[in-house]
């Protein structure tokens, strides 16, 4: 704040009034938005934060606990999947394939049903106390790519134990899964999250919906079963254009190293121009979510 | 928007503001598929806030008074940028500090330590600059060792303290109070209002919701006052004050004539209170201006007996909200009252009256010698006094004042 005592000891305050409320217009207001939230950074790192100490503050495990969820999935997997079911036999180094699916699905998955409840969840400060909202969904991202690093740690320290550290061309892949995820699940975040402030079944929809969402696509089976059932009808290409299922493959195909260099896997032709074509669509998405949030944002105070 | 001298220091300016809510009553998405057709029935609209104009100039401090649901914490958020107006316009500069609901930030399974960093975070405040203050904050709220552990450990008042002592060491431009100085012990509250004061002098703008009229007219230096959405006055705080009252008895006198309406007629009681006259002592009857202190008063109750019976009469003067200040009957002067029926006026004299409330009510009662109400008159009356041009208070003096240096 800029302020100084004037000579005879009065406070003086030399910002110059400014309207409080949201710039409706589509442009301005994203950046009116964006420098908001920017400005408040500080309280974003200190929301992540919160976010993640309070939730393991009691417990003597602490953080390893938001590693049990995904080990235990790929044990379940692994065994179920790949041994009973077979799926390891056509899949090498099964076990790195369905850890690389979960870690880039938990990422998204997380955001989204945090992302979702967080208004909600901070209604008390929503009501009393002007932030720039999107802060609260944007948090909710923080909290999920802290344990999406500490999950992709343990992938990489696996690749390395196994011998099948991914050193190789295909590594590109891998940065540009993560944008596509953060951009799509930050966009639906920040629409569900202003949907359930008026509506709270969207939080009961949203578990329902991811749950049938982590079989459309290919996390623990892969994309050559998908190919072989419905190869070349129309219904493939629906299932390519998930952009989740597009990271997912990224992901894979940049840190499943057996897979990559196996002739027998089937890749999706111009995997990377799609890749690319789903990152700009989602970010056109992302700056539409702003603006239905920042619409919905302002009756928010009023409806929690 | 270009800035006219006028409001050149101006902190906040509200210009014809509304503020229409809704009221759903369906929630879920079930009912909403249900009731699609009808759905514009399951709508309420309420007006909390009816074309207000209010500037605020830098260094006031505001009450912001009213009946419950009349708007003012309406007005409150909409000048903190909580709610958004329906229609009009808000200018606003500075930083601004909001106690609306202290603690509102806090974690409970965070420690006192990382509320402090993260409330100060949530009012805008740096980690530097939270370093700088936090001893102050500590030292402020007097929560001592506590600050290290975790918040859900504290009690409520601990809770409150902290909380304020954050957003007080925020260093706001314009802070906002809303109903939260009556929570926490009495030697907090002195500080809290200390605090008010010493913000008042470094010249900081203040905006204060409170039902207390003692407190606002203790620290506000403007008054006001909101009646369904719409300010009915706005300027003296005494003025503002008496404005508001007048809406509360206003409000008491209409309840109690549904109340007797519903009532009904019962059976005739021994003693009927017809009315109370004031006046000066010497006759003169008020010409209805205020009081001024050192008249001498008279309170004549006039009653009918209507059945023998052995009786007391007496007054009592009161608050507008209900707080007895003086009372006074026969039985307490040694005044023994004719027992046969008949029309009697028994007069009470109050030489030299220093009372020190802008508006007492009367009320007038006749019970028999046991205590047992026989008849009552309430409201019977009003006196209204003038401000005590020194003091505050329930009485005020002429009072004087002198300094010297002091030898002792």
């Amino acid at each position: 704040m800029q302020e100084s005592p004037r000579p005879d000891g009065v406070r003086t305050v030399r910002d110059p009034l400014q309207r409080i409320g949201r710039d409706a217009s589509l442009g301005r207001g994203t950046w009116a938005s964006l420098t908001e939230v920017f400005g408040r950074r500080e309280l974003l790192g200190r929301l992540i934060s919160r976010e993640i100490s309070a939730k393991y503050k009691n417990s003597s495990l602490g953080v390893v606990w938001s590693l049990m969820r995904p080990l235990a999935q790929l044990v379940i997997y692994f065994v179920a999947i790949g041994q009973f079911l077979g799926a390891a036999r056509s899949i090498p180094e099964f076990a790195i394939f369905v850890f690389t699916g979960l870690t880039a699905w938990s990422l998204y998955s997380e955001i989204i049903s945090a992302g979702t409840t967080s208004i909600v969840a901070n209604g008390g400060l929503v009501k009393k106390v002007y932030l720039p909202r999107e802060i609260f969904p944007l948090a909710a991202v923080g909290a999920a790519l802290f344990n999406f690093v500490i999950q992709f740690g343990i992938l990489v320290l696996a690749t390395a134990v196994l011998g099948q550290f991914p050193w190789h061309a295909d590594l590109g892949y891998l940065p540009l899964s993560i944008a596509i995820i953060l951009v799509y699940a930050t966009a639906i975040a920040l629409v569900l999250s202003a949907l359930n402030v008026y509506l709270r079944d969207v939080q009961h929809l949203v578990e329902i919906l991811l749950l049938i969402l982590f079989w459309a696509s290919p996390i623990v089976y892969s994309a050559g079963f998908v190919h072989e059932a419905i190869g070349g009808t129309w219904i493939e290409q629906l299932y390519l254009a998930n952009p989740i299922t597009l990271a997912v493959l990224g992901m894979q195909k940049a840190m499943w190293l057996a897979g990559t260099t196996d002739p027998e896997q089937y890749w999706p032709p111009n995997l990377a121009l799609d890749m690319g074509i789903a990152l700009i669509v989602g970010i056109v998405l992302l700056w539409i979510g702003q603006r239905i949030f920042s619409r919905l944002q302002s009756n928010f105070a009023q409806e929690l | 928007m270009t800035i006219t001298d006028s409001t050149a220091e101006a902190l906040v300016v509200v210009s014809h503001v509304s503020k229409r809510f809704v009221l759903h009553k369906d929630k879920s998405l079930k009912d909403r598929l249900l009731y699609w057709r009808n759905r514009a029935r399951s709508r309420d609209e309420f007006l909390a806030l009816d074309d207000v104009d209010v500037e605020i100039r830098l260094g006031e401090t505001v009450g912001l008074i009213g009946h419950n649901g009349s708007g003012k914490s309406t007005l409150l958020k909409v000048i903190g940028g909580i709610i958004e107006a329906s229609s009009g316009e808000v200018y606003r500069r500075g930083r601004v500090a909001a106690l609306l609901e202290l603690g509102a930030g806090f974690h409970p399974d965070l420690t006192g330590r990382d509320n402090v960093y993260l409330n100060a975070a949530i009012l805008g405040m740096s980690t530097s600059e939270t370093d700088a203050v936090f001893d102050d904050i500590v030292e402020f709220s007097g929560i001592g060792d506590f600050i290290d552990s975790q918040v859900k450990f504290y009690s409520s008042g601990m809770y409150v303290r902290l909380a304020f002592a954050v957003a007080v060491h925020s260093d706001p431009d314009l802070l906002l109070v809303d109903e939260v100085l009556a929570v926490g012990d009495e030697p907090f509250q002195l500080k809290c209002m200390n605090k008010i004061r010493q913000f008042q002098k470094e010249g900081r703008t203040i905006v204060l919701v409170s039902h207390s009229a003692e407190q606002v007219a203790d620290v506000c230096t403007r008054a006001v006052v909101l009646d369904a959405g719409r300010v009915v006055h706005d300027g003296d705080v005494g003025a503002g004050i008496r404005t508001l009252r007048e809406g509360y008895e206003r409000d008491r006198v209409a309840a109690e004539e549904r109340e007797q309406a519903a009532a009904g007629a019962d059976t005739a009681p021994p003693i009927v209170v017809n009315s109370v006259s004031i006046e000066h002592a010497d006759g003169q009857a008020f010409d209805g201006a205020p009081i001024r202190r050192g008249t001498d008063v008279a309170i004549t109750i006039h009653v009918d007996v209507v059945r023998p019976v052995e009786w007391i009469t007496g007054f009592t003067l009161s608050s507008t909200i209900g707080n007895a200040v003086y009372r006074l009957n026969s039985e307490g002067l040694g005044m023994i009252l004719p027992t046969s029926p008949g029309r009697y006026a028994v007069r009470f004299e109050l030489p030299d009256t220093n009372f020190g409330i802008n508006r007492l009510v009367v009320s007038a009662g006749a019970t028999t010698v046991d205590g047992e109400p026989i008849a009552l008159l309430d409201p019977a009356g009003h006196l209204d006094f003038e401000d005590d041009p020194y003091g505050a208070g329930l009485v005020q003096f002429e009072a004087r004042g002198t300094v010297s240096i002091d030898r002792a």
